[in-house]
């Protein structure tokens, strides 16, 4: 695990969006010629993972567990989207060199537009947070968190929130 | 922030583990590990090494974590240790794992099967029938569940650990785990 961030203060501390917030909508490529819109997904769970950057050590490795654990994400319908701010090329490459089954969005032009507006933009270095939402098939965050920018944050978190959410999307996310 | 603070074990040490050493050491380590990860392969030296140093003081526990999709024998090389098992042979057949790394692919595993002196024709059968499948898959997911984030990761008494598994870090974690638990039982040496 990479140490070299660890003591690095940060200047700008961010402030995530909680539990109960209505999740930001965006729409973002996930390849050069094909977008991604969050609105598209609703009436299923959507995990957003934000990510510092393609092929950084550690990235690698919290994406590749999230690319085992698919299936079990599978189980509870939840579509994952891995967020950073490398543009789309960069992240085909990514995705192609790992073998992963699942979009890489690019917030790349404005930069880090949509980790701002989920609060997880890190201005001093140009890189979104290490973070996760859980988000309800209503549009609502009913999870997050952000785990130290050298720390990856595995995927229990993301399975125990997915557990908490009610059966069924019922009325009660209007 | 459920599970992200000190992460545990979910799954207990039980009787479907496979142990090495003292059931009554104070010390519990328990690795998910991938038999195709270079990393893992390393530890396993690291590990040997270790578990002569502290003796009956140390119970060693692997769980299988495979990233399949970065490693394409690593599944196979998984449910082969768990074929081996049923005959015996966990233990025997996960050294041979990580002492050939570089060829896991189905006709070295038959190999190692014979070398061992398994019912080769068994052996082979249980890995094309997915036999132990379901049991990998269960390691997997309580390792998913209990934090595990990467291989290989280190479970001291439960807990994770996320210092260096390099032998003198490792060591002294796993000697001061035995501390807390009242082991005066011998002053371990050094690993330098």
């Amino acid at each position: 695990m990479s140490t070299q961030t660890v003591d690095r203060p940060n200047t700008n501390p961010t402030s995530a969006l909680v539990a109960g917030t209505t999740a930001p909508n965006f729409t973002l490529p996930e390849a050069p010629d094909r977008r991604i819109a969050l609105e598209s997904l609703r009436g299923q769970p959507v995990i957003l993972a934000f990510y510092p950057a393609d092929w950084s050590p550690v990235c690698g490795d919290q994406m590749a567990l999230y690319n085992e654990v698919l299936p079990e994400f599978k189980r509870f319908r939840a579509e994952l989207l891995g967020v950073s701010v490398d543009g789309p090329w960069c992240h085909r490459a990514f995705r192609h060199y790992r073998n992963l089954h699942f979009p890489l969005l690019a917030d790349f032009e404005p930069k880090g537009d949509v980790a701002k507006k989920y609060g997880v933009y890190r201005n001093g270095e140009g890189v979104t947070e290490r973070a996760l939402f859980v988000i309800d098939g209503a549009g609502r965050i009913t999870w997050s968190y952000v785990s130290p920018i050298d720390v990856n944050p595995g995927a229990d978190g993301i399975l125990t929130a997915l557990e908490n959410l009610p059966g069924r999307e019922s009325a009660n996310g209007r | 922030m459920a599970g992200n603070i000190e992460p545990k074990l979910v799954l207990p040490v039980g009787s479907r583990d496979h142990v090495q050493g003292s059931a009554t050491a104070s010390v519990t380590l328990v690795e998910y590990g991938d038999f195709e990860c270079p990393y893992c392969g390393a530890a396993y030296i690291i590990i040997k090494k270790i578990q002569e140093l502290m003796d009956d003081e140390l119970r060693f526990v692997f769980r299988h974590f495979p990233l399949t999709q970065t490693h394409p024998h690593a599944e196979a090389a998984a449910e082969a240790s768990e074929a081996a098992g049923v005959q015996g042979k966990f233990w025997e057949m996960h050294d041979l794992l990580y002492e050939n790394q570089g060829t896991l692919d189905s006709w070295h595993l038959a190999q190692f099967a014979h070398e061992l002196g398994l019912n080769t024709r068994r052996f082979v059968r249980e890995l094309e029938e997915g036999s132990h499948r379901a049991r990998v898959r269960e390691d997997f997911l309580s390792g998913v569940k209990s934090g595990v984030n990467g291989t290989p990761t280190f479970f001291i008494n439960s807990v994770r650990y996320d210092g260096s598994w390099d032998i003198e870090p490792l060591f002294a974690a796993l000697k001061n785990a035995a501390r807390r638990e009242g082991s005066t039982l011998k002053s371990f040496g050094s690993a330098a």
